[in-house]
């Protein structure tokens, strides 16, 4: 008994340590400047803020992981097809280097994370598109992995909730990328056709062929604040019909007043808005 | 009529709560003087004939009030268009607050806009999730604006449709409340397919394998009504009407006069009773006597019961029970 006291007594304290560590640097607070505002907040205000600027609300993008640790039940999930390395099948000049350091930088295999686990009691197969990996960009192994979590929730009879995050088509796999569109969309409906529930959870930004396939086909459409949502990106339309785009123009808030998106939703509301369409669906 | 008979009763609604309140001050006077109410009573004589002045007032003006509400009792066809629109009528979020629990709102046809003339989204209804969706009009004349006075677009007619359609996919009954002078007559509402939008609605609708219910609370009007009220169970509030189009509009196209809209009214039964008779109603929800805008929690209660009922008799039945149930309904009609 006493030994178990002290294991776990241990274990709160080399988890304060960890949290100092990355907190502090040489003893100092590490503080985080914003981008938009331009203002500085302790880092660890902005992780109180789940990543919300402190100062001017503006939105950083997280995690896959981290977005996951949000909103499952604590130690509820694991990853599936986690093994799956990304893939040159074009064999395109310096794409095998560029993705060998995407890899090193954020820890990642590819832009998709996969994982089933517990949200609210609900067991639901989860995607998040991790924006730091090219973008979030559709490669063939993206379109894989999420073609392998739909057709895992429609086997296991599980609702399904995609976070897109994404430039678009992944250029160096090109029209393999562009196949995905197809791939992913079929998977989807024969999913819906089986009366599974799909949340598609916008965040920022989601563009191109996300767009135009798995992010809009979701029985529910929800959105983080400020995120950029749509097709074609505003420079590229900016310069065709050689205008300037009225302000908040393809933001979430725009979309919402143009019958595309059901709810905006904080982030520090995600979890529990998502518990009560879980619970809202159960059959 | 009835709006001069309601403009007195709401005077003396205003009356009778100033007494009140003012019998109440007298009263927590006096307690401070004495001690405690039980003591007021018996020991201080000016207060207690004070007292008993102002509950013979009140007593006086509640009287008034009930002999002018009793002329309420015989209402015209055209008394109850009158309350049919009513400002202060229950609208459907009221209702939903009312009468639903665990409301999520979903927005937007997902293809062009978001017409927020149609409001509604998932709930619980007796701890059931069901689709609640209904015309929105607003108490105040910004937020009519804002709605469009529940004149739905297109968008708005292919919102309900997403929303019904993702209750028969999930298996949820759905629950609609009509009031709406009628579809926007609009050139984007003609260009944007207006006509396809109610027709498709229309087609839809008769094929679900889920309940519908619909209840028309305020105004039915036109195509624009019955574009959320193909149903197995039509409810009418009391004092809804429910009609081919305005009676103005019917005035006006077969007289070329609206000024002859009393007559109309008359012509065109509109009422609950007579939409019973012809089969298009299958039940009547009470309201309080003077019409539903004076007592919500009443309103509340007798809808709550009325469409539990329905509810749970469509809930027996099969999927495809429940479709044919609704597809016969409409096979009888004329
Ligand atoms: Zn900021």
């Amino acid at each position: 008994m006493e030994s178990l006291l002290n294991t776990i007594s241990l274990s709160f304290v080399s988890k304060n340590v960890i949290e100092e560590e990355i907190e502090k640097k040489d003893g100092e607070p590490v503080f985080v400047t914003c981008k938009k505002c331009k203002r500085r907040s302790l880092k660890r205000n902005w992780k109180d803020n789940y990543y919300v600027c402190p100062n001017c609300g503006k939105y950083r993008s997280i995690s896959a992981q981290y977005r996951m640790s949000l909103i499952f039940d604590p130690g509820s999930y694991k990853e599936i097809n986690a093994h799956m390395k990304a893939n040159d099948p074009m064999k395109f000049p310096e794409y095998a280097q560029k993705l060998e350091k995407q890899k090193n930088d954020t820890g990642l295999e590819e832009a998709a994370v996969t994982a089933v686990g517990k949200i609210g009691g609900h067991k639901t197969t989860v995607v998040v598109l991790d924006s730091r990996f090219f973008m979030g960009s559709m490669s063939t192994v993206v379109g894989e992995k999420v073609t392998r979590a739909v057709e895992y929730a429609t086997k296991k009879k599980t609702p399904l909730i995609i976070f897109s995050a994404s430039g678009g088509a992944r250029m160096q796999e090109g029209i393999y990328s562009l196949m995905q569109m197809a791939k992913t969309s079929a998977a989807i409906e024969e999913f819906h056709a089986t009366g599974g529930l799909y949340i598609s959870f916008l965040t920022h930004p989601t563009t191109g062929g996300v767009t135009a396939s798995f992010a809009t086909l979701g029985d529910i459409t929800l959105a983080e604040p400020g995120a950029l949502i749509g097709f074609a990106g505003p420079r590229v339309i900016e310069q065709t019909i050689n205008k300037k785009l009225p302000k908040g123009f393809q933001k979430s808030e725009y979309l919402e007043a143009h019958g595309f998106v059901d709810k905006i939703v904080p982030r520090n509301e995600m979890r529990d808005t998502l518990i009560q369409l879980l619970d809202l669906h159960q059959k | 009529m009835i709006d001069k008979i309601l403009e007195k009763v709401e005077k003396l609604d205003a009356q009778i709560l100033e007494a009140e309140s003012e019998t109440a001050e007298v009263a927590k006077g006096l307690v401070k003087a004495v001690g405690s109410s039980e003591e007021v009573m018996e020991d201080t004589v000016d207060g207690r004939a004070d007292w008993k002045a102002h509950n013979k007032e009140i007593s006086k003006l509640k009287s008034m009030r009930e002999y002018f509400l009793a002329e309420c009792e015989n209402l015209t066809p055209e008394d109850r268009v009158f309350l049919a629109r009513h400002s202060q009528r229950p609208h459907v979020d009221d209702i939903i607050d009312g009468l639903f629990t665990d409301f999520f709102e979903q927005k937007g046809d997902h293809l062009y806009d978001d017409d927020s003339s149609i409001y509604g989204g998932i709930a619980r209804f007796h701890g059931i999730p069901v689709t609640v969706l209904g015309h929105r009009k607003g108490h105040t004349i910004e937020d009519n604006m804002k709605y469009n006075f529940g004149m739905p677009c297109p968008e708005g007619y292919r919102k309900a449709l997403r929303l019904m359609n993702q209750a028969e996919k999930f298996k949820r009954p759905i629950i609609t409340f009509i009031d709406t002078p009628g579809a926007y007559p609009g050139m984007e509402a003609e260009e944007h397919g207006q006509g396809e939008a109610i027709a498709m609605n229309l087609a839809k609708m008769s094929q679900f394998h889920v309940p519908v219910i619909s209840v028309i609370t305020g105004e039915g009007n036109s195509g624009g009504a019955l574009a959320i009220g193909v149903a197995n169970r039509v409810l009418m509030l009391e004092n809804a009407v429910y009609s081919i189009l305005s009676p103005e509009g019917f005035a006006s196209i077969l007289w070329k006069d609206s000024n002859r809209k009393s007559e109309a009214c008359e012509l065109m039964k509109l009422t609950a009773a007579d939409l019973k008779e012809a089969g298009v109603c299958d039940d009547i929800i009470d309201e309080p006597i003077g019409g539903a805008q004076r007592n919500y929690e009443v309103v509340m209660r007798n809808m709550d019961a009325v469409i539990w009922k329905h509810l749970q008799e469509l809930m027996k039945l099969s999927p495809n029970e429940v479709k044919n149930d609704r597809v016969s309904k409409y096979r009888k009609i004329g």
